[in-house]
């Protein structure tokens, strides 16, 4: 793989762990502890080549550690870096457990090879999870082989041996750096990697220090990272313009004409028989489009100014976002599709309650618009294809282009790229599928980079909803009863992806009566997963409905949220590490479960940003006010407060500052990344709802870029974070301090202007006095 | 058509169309790939270059209209003090997370401080509002940008 200009990827990386297998193999099943973190150990080992392929000064250790003769220790980050800081995180795990000098780790993306590193996505803030107890397991079993070493070279018992900051250090003083000892250490029989005696936490290094971005300084300097900076020797450059209907097909073109252009080299119609995934944005594969190669980006996307298509648009031209906001108005109004949970006696309690509220909640469609857009390089040459794509799900994307080339996975090569942003969009994998067919078709290698507007009127959408709360509360203003109507989305019968309601959505089994029903409408928008899915959503509507119920008990709303969890103070469930306790949420099947939700957790975030944020004590001015909103997702628990000032003239939101507590177990493995995703999610919680909305119509996106208003320096306001340590297995931090943000937005701004935020975006004409 | 163009101080060659933005020029002709495309409508700041000194899109500034200028990008602004303080500065405070914004932010951070060596927050809205962060590195870019200006780095808008 020449390349002029080659964002680091995995093929870095292949010389050492062929070494490394074949060292393995040599040492006799030496490759134990890599392999029990990998699926299938034995096919690695069989897959291996050579030693003489190895740099000669270079010893792997095993799969994520190679430390060469200058002490350069280079550890594999295994999965995808979309902005999440893991390439930083995942790396110090192994490195504190290692005893590294960090000053010495070079990381490097490890290539895509599930059967040797497990797992490789980016998504659910599961890597922090899943790989934290297997990751720490890898460097203690690196350290342990160069202890052994050490202890045969100088013949003394390995309790004679200790480490620090990559070295070896016996007890009369002599030492050995791991460069010394690394050939060596590969030829030790790995130990058992279930008996490692981990670090306890006052012992850790590396982890709990705050350290930079490995490839920030590459950022800063401006050297090539990201999928679309990939650059093939003989490389051509496509668009693909699809029908602005999801799911429209191309009937005919003005092929010649754009053919004639300057630049262009060829123009295919794309018209797949193969079923393209949608509406389902984690399945959405490759559609009926136009694509245009030619000699440079530059005019393969100004040709598209001059393509003139006939469409057939199918039958999602029929479908509106108007047109749905009636539908559910009208289904709201009848009996629900289904029934997800009942608790005690729901309607009995209402129809006795001394006071019943209702709210009709709404939040439209949303688009992730990371800002390098969809991308991605392909070389496809004699049957094998060979891909640079900033993606967050690298191994489903490698299935669907073999797929789409009608090749066999074998011949298939993904190099994981930098992802300028992520947000959830790139776990679907279209844009892959495109850039594989079209450099099949013009047997050159190809760069397709979709234009801005292409990129948002061609996602899938975080989808929109519908919510009909009730409450009713008893003569002593105490909440009894509380139903929710969910009016949401489907594609035939089943849930449109990520439009989903759990029957654990709080407050759920902490109300008496209870009921959470659903009805549908079928919708041919593609939908799928964005920061916090589904979360994002719910988190609004039921912690504002929650608000609203807190205002009419008379209730401090903090303090009606910590009283709603109170029957578990009294016994809350004990620790229990991630991975080892029944189901909790955030899970899903072959994903970690971590502990049973605990309503002390929560208490105690929320009490704890009672006191960071002086809730109750701080004196406001008129038009000024806090709203506090809590809120569980992926593991975490996260409570925060918002205060938020409305200019009466015009009724503009203006943000004051957030205080946000969470609660991600026992460690915060680096501070400075924990506080940038958590300044970062909140204050894409406030831009959502400040402004973001994706509307349908004729079964088209409406809004163009322009239209599309992402939050700005002026708007970013300060974010006080601070953690709750717990003695829980630490968990991930890409999205649960998103959720409850908005919610406490906006019932600041009920706090500050008496009125009710019920419908993203917030519209701020209502809110002038 | 054929053009040559002053970047990071060197005279450089591309043949292109005469409408051809400089982003495209810089990234594909001459392999300058630290400014970004984003949004291809001056919009976002990801491609934000220095013409003269001042910080301009060049996605939206075609290549036939630079002339005799001198354009610095991402990979030049190093070679200056001010560049090279703000850089050190972004890597000091841990701006980055994804990165892909952070050239054009660097590029406008950089022209500010060059006319402008103690700004306020309200001056810092002013110059960084039309570079997009799309992770909302915000807060950090701020403190980044007084950190580069020896000020304060605590947020000290009135709450």
């Amino acid at each position: 793989m020449a390349t002029a200009t080659k964002p680091e990827t995995g093929a870095d990386a292949a010389v050492s762990r062929r070494a490394f297998l074949t060292v393995s193999a040599a040492a006799g099943g030496g490759m134990l502890l890599a392999l029990s973190l990998a699926e299938d150990a034995e096919a690695a080992i069989s897959s291996s080549g050579s030693v003489a392929e190895a740099h000669p000064n270079e010893t792997a250790i095993n799969a994520y550690v190679t430390i060469s003769a200058d002490n350069t220790i280079t550890i594999m980050s295994k999965v995808p870096e979309i902005g999440q800081g893991i390439k930083t995180s995942l790396p110090m795990v192994i490195a504190d457990e290692l005893d590294a000098d960090w000053n010495t780790v070079h990381v490097v993306q490890a290539p895509l090879d599930p059967k040797l590193y497990g797992a490789q996505f980016a998504g659910g803030s599961f890597s922090t999870p899943m790989n934290w107890d297997a990751l720490r397991r890898a460097g203690a079993a690196a350290r342990a082989m160069l202890i052994t070493a050490a202890a045969l070279k100088w013949r003394i018992p390995e309790s004679d041996l200790s480490t620090s900051q990559g070295k070896v250090i016996a007890k009369d003083g002599r030492s050995l750096t791991y460069g010394q000892l690394a050939a060596d250490a590969a030829r030790v029989v790995p130990p058992d990697i279930k008996n490692l005696a981990l670090k306890i936490p006052s012992n850790f290094s590396v982890v709990g220090k705050s350290i930079g971005g490995v490839d920030s300084p590459k950022v800063v300097t401006g050297q090539p990272l990201f999928g679309i900076d990939v650059s093939v020797p003989g490389m051509r450059y496509a668009v693909f313009q699809k029908c602005p209907v999801f799911g429209g097909k191309v009937v005919s073109a003005n092929v010649d004409e754009i053919k004639a252009r300057p630049g262009i080299l060829n123009v295919f119609l794309i018209q797949p028989e193969s079923p393209t995934g949608l509406p389902d944005g984690m399945a959405m594969g490759l559609q009926s489009g136009v694509a245009i190669v030619a000699s440079s980006w530059w005019q393969a996307n100004k040709a598209l100014e001059s393509l003139k298509v006939v469409w057939d648009e199918g039958p999602v031209a029929s479908q509106s976002s108007a047109g749905f906001a009636a539908k559910a108005q009208e289904l709201s109004t009848q009996a629900p599709h289904k029934v997800i949970r009942t608790d005690g006696d729901p309607k009995g309690a209402l129809a006795g309650a001394a006071k019943v509220i209702e709210a009709a909640y709404s939040y439209p469609f949303v688009a992730h618009s990371p800002l390098e857009p969809m991308n991605s390089t392909a070389s496809f040459t004699n049957g094998k294809l060979e891909m640079w794509s900033p993606t967050q799900n690298p191994g489903a994307g490698k299935t669907l282009v073999a797929k789409v080339c009608g090749i066999s996975e074998d011949a298939v090569t993904i190099h994981m790229t930098r992802c300028g942003g992520g947000f959830g969009r790139r776990l679907g994998s279209d844009f892959m599928a495109e850039a594989a067919l079209i450099a099949k078709l013009q047997g050159e290698p190809v760069k397709l980079v979709w234009n801005r507007n292409q990129d948002l009127q061609h996602e899938f959408y975080r989808p929109g909803g519908f919510h009909y709360f009730k409450a009713g509360l008893d003569a002593n203003g105490q909440l009894i009863a509380f139903t929710d109507h969910y009016v949401g989305y489907a594609n035939g019968p089943k849930a449109s992806n990520s439009s989903d309601l759990a029957a654990t959505e709080f407050p759920a089994k902490y109300v008496k009566n209870l009921e959470l029903a659903t009805s549908t409408m079928q919708l041919g928008v593609p939908t799928g997963p964005m920061r916090a899915p589904g979360s994002n959503a719910h988190a609004f509507v039921f912690q504002s409905f929650l608000d609203e119920v807190a205002h009419a008990t008379g209730k401090d709303p903090l303090q009606h949220l910590i009283d709603l969890f109170a029957e578990e103070r009294a016994a809350p469930p004990p620790p229990t590490p991630a991975g080892k306790g029944p189901p909790g949420r955030g899970g899903g099947p072959g994903f970690p479960m971590g502990p049973p939700f605990s309503g002390k957790r929560a208490q105690d975030v929320l009490e704890m940003v009672r006191d960071t944020s002086g809730w109750g004590k701080r004196q406001l001015p008129k038009g000024t006010g806090m709203g506090v909103a809590f809120y569980y997702s992926h593991l975490g628990y996260f409570a925060e407060v918002v205060q938020a000032t409305v200019l009466p003239e015009d009724g503009t939101v203006k943000v004051d500052k957030v205080w946000v507590v969470g609660d991600v177990g026992s460690v915060i493995i680096n501070p400075t990344g924990a506080l940038n995703q958590c300044q970062g999610a909140a204050l894409d919680g406030i831009s959502q709802a400040l402004g973001q909305q994706i509307t349908i119509n004729r079964g088209r996106v409406a809004q163009t870029f322009p239209e599309y208003p992402l939050m700005r320096m002026y708007q970013a306001a300060q974010v006080q974070v601070d953690f709750k340590i717990t003695p829980f297995s630490p968990t991930g931090l890409g999205e649960p301090a998103l959720p409850p943000v908005i919610p406490a937005l906006c019932n600041a701004i009920f706090a500050a202007t008496g009125k009710r935020i019920r419908h993203l975006p917030i519209d701020t004409t209502l809110l002038k006095t | 058509m054929s053009y040559t163009i002053n970047v990071n101080g060197t005279p450089r060659t591309v043949d292109v169309d005469a409408d051809t933005p400089l982003l495209w020029a810089l990234r594909d002709s001459l392999d300058l790939k630290g400014s970004k495309f984003g949004c291809g409508m001056g919009l976002c700041g990801a491609c934000t270059v220095h013409i003269n000194g001042t910080a301009v899109r060049s996605c939206i500034t075609p290549v036939s209209a630079v002339g005799t200028s001198n354009v610095t990008t991402i990979e030049g602004i190093g070679a200056s003090e001010t560049g090279k303080r703000v850089q050190d500065a972004w890597l000091k405070v841990d701006v980055v997370q994804c990165g892909y914004c952070q050239a054009g932010q660097i590029m406008s951070a950089t022209a500010l401080l060059n006319n402008n060596h103690k700004p306020t927050d309200k001056d810092i809205d002013d110059a960084m509002s039309g570079n997009l962060c799309r992770c909302a590195t915000y807060v950090r870019i701020r403190a980044a940008i007084k950190q580069a200006a020896g000020l304060p780095t605590t947020d000290t808008r009135e709450v």
